[in-house]
């Protein structure tokens, strides 16, 4: 698929790419951050805090050092990678690993949002569902989970954001080969590396664009249901 | 009848605090009075399951909801004990219909796992008996008028019925009152007695309230536990029949916190 954009030729193929990883990945991180923000939301243990400062880590390590532990587990010889091929995965070099990394590095982000969001929730409220009769799962999600729902969908905002930009643990697990692994964000660096600037230039443009309507359209909607 | 025997210990950043309760009751309705920071709270939250013992025992009835020696812990849901907080804690992303809904449903038998959770993203109607009940208990407490506005729309007074009504409705065996006049502005609160008094003896079941004021206890208590530093410090039976000649409630009232030693909260505790 071709695109033109002032005049300049180019693929559709990053941008589909990258608005797919950034979706997949988002919505991978919001069922597991928002389940693991749960069990740990409200706890003040030791093991609680090790957890939780493991699951901000992807956070302030630099992109190359997650995409070099994610090969160390997912790659060829890693850890889980003969048993991953064997179960018929292959992160390595495909796009299916762009969203595990991509997944790895917004997960700190709706994480803390989420636990943010639950433990600002009354426990008073909590609590009075528990008398009224309620399981945990009920409480969970008639209560918690709408009471904390702005509050972990603005936590994914940024992380689809963040998926769409995202660059380093990408290229370190799923490389960049065009037409199959490449995403905005590294067809802008070969644009650039290849001397190609308009061509750098025409995607930048279009990356801005796309990711600030995201967040306006976000915004608009987050704000609108109150 | 009410037996209810813990120990506990919090250990708070400024120190520590003791609980330790012995205290039956065959009474329909039993006060429990003190001072802030006094243990009442606290007592109240175990009986509904809400903070467990370290040791000790709680029986209603027939029903064993905790004991230490037997490893028994029914969970709060299974209590079936009405709680009204002091804050009221109604849904506040609920309208008062599906408050009192939530209640209700909280009742229907059980589907196996994720048939609950799907259940809990998706309510179902409401069938035709359970619709009238909520509306039964709407007009009881005079709040049909409300049932679509949202807890941020109706005043405290209201809150407090709603609140009400979402407990009754659970059937339960047991209602716990938190300070449930405090919060009421002087007027409102003596009509809130009234009506909860009426109501009360309409509905039948058995109340444990917890206060400080000792109107209330004129007005609520048959038996009367009075609370000082985690300890009871004295335990009337048949308080109500007692005030009406001898001494006046307020002046047993206090002549008993004297002997006992006024408590001030304890620092760094915030609901004891």
């Amino acid at each position: 698929m071709e695109f033109s954009l002032f005049g300049q030729q180019f693929s559709l193929f990053p941008i589909i790419l990258s608005l797919k990883v950034a979706g997949l990945s988002t919505l991978a991180s919001l069922i597991l951050g928002t389940f693991v923000a749960r069990l740990l939301a409200r706890r003040r243990s030791v093991c609680a805090a090790v957890i939780d400062s493991l699951c901000t880590l992807p956070m302030v390590l630099p992109p190359t050092v997650l995409g070099y532990y994610l090969i160390l587990l997912l790659g060829q010889k890693g850890l889980f990678g003969p048993a991953l091929k064997q179960l018929g995965f292959q992160f390595m070099f495909s796009w299916q690993g762009a969203v595990v990394a991509a997944t790895v590095v917004v997960f700190p982000l709706i994480y803390k949002s989420a636990k943010t969001a639950l433990e600002q929730v009354d426990a008073n409220v909590e609590k009075a569902a528990r008398t009224l009769g309620a399981s945990e799962i009920a409480v969970f999600f008639s209560i918690s989970l709408p009471l904390a729902a702005r509050g972990i969908l603005s936590g994914a905002m940024l992380a689809f954001a963040r998926g769409m930009g995202e660059f380093g643990a990408t290229l370190m697990l799923a490389g960049n080969i065009p037409n199959k692994t490449q995403t905005l964000a590294l067809a802008i660096y070969d644009a650039f590396q290849a001397g190609n600037d308009a061509l750098a230039a025409c995607l930048v443009i279009l990356t801005s664009g796309i990711c600030a309507a995201i967040l306006i359209t976000a915004d608009y909607l987050l704000g609108g249901s109150r | 009848m009410i037996d209810l025997s813990v120990q506990t210990t919090l250990r708070g950043k400024h120190g520590a605090f003791s609980l330790d309760i012995h205290l039956q009751s065959s009474a329909n309705r039993l006060v429990l009075f003190g001072p802030s920071g006094s243990g009442k709270t606290l007592s109240l939250q175990m009986i509904a399951g809400l903070v467990h013992p370290k040791t000790g025992h709680i029986v209603m009835d027939d029903t064993i909801f905790f004991d230490s020696a037997q490893g028994i812990n029914l969970p709060t849901r299974k209590r079936r004990v009405g709680y009204v907080f002091q804050d009221y804690a109604l849904f506040p992303h609920m309208t008062v219909w599906q408050n009192l809904a939530f209640a209700l449903r909280q009742q229907e038998k059980r589907l196996p796992l994720l048939g609950n959770a799907f259940r809990a993203i998706v309510p179902s109607r409401l069938n035709d008996e359970q619709q009238d009940s909520i509306r039964y208990i709407l007009e009881l407490l005079e709040i049909s008028h409300l049932a679509e506005r949202r807890p941020a729309q109706i005043s405290g007074g209201q809150k407090q019925r709603v609140a009400l009504a979402r407990a009754l409705l659970i059937s339960p065996r047991l209602l716990l009152l938190d300070e449930p006049f405090a919060a009421l502005d002087p007027l409102l609160r003596i009509r809130m007695r009234k009506e909860i008094d009426s109501i009360l003896q309409d509905c039948g079941v058995p109340l444990v309230m917890i206060t400080h004021d000792p109107e209330d206890v004129d007005a609520f208590a048959e038996d009367l536990a009075v609370y000082a530093n985690g300890q009871i410090l004295a335990m009337e039976r048949g308080f109500q029949s007692r005030s009406l000649f001898a001494q006046d409630s307020l002046s047993y009232l206090s002549d008993i916190l004297s002997k006992g030693g006024q408590a001030d909260r304890p620092f760094g505790f915030d609901d004891v």
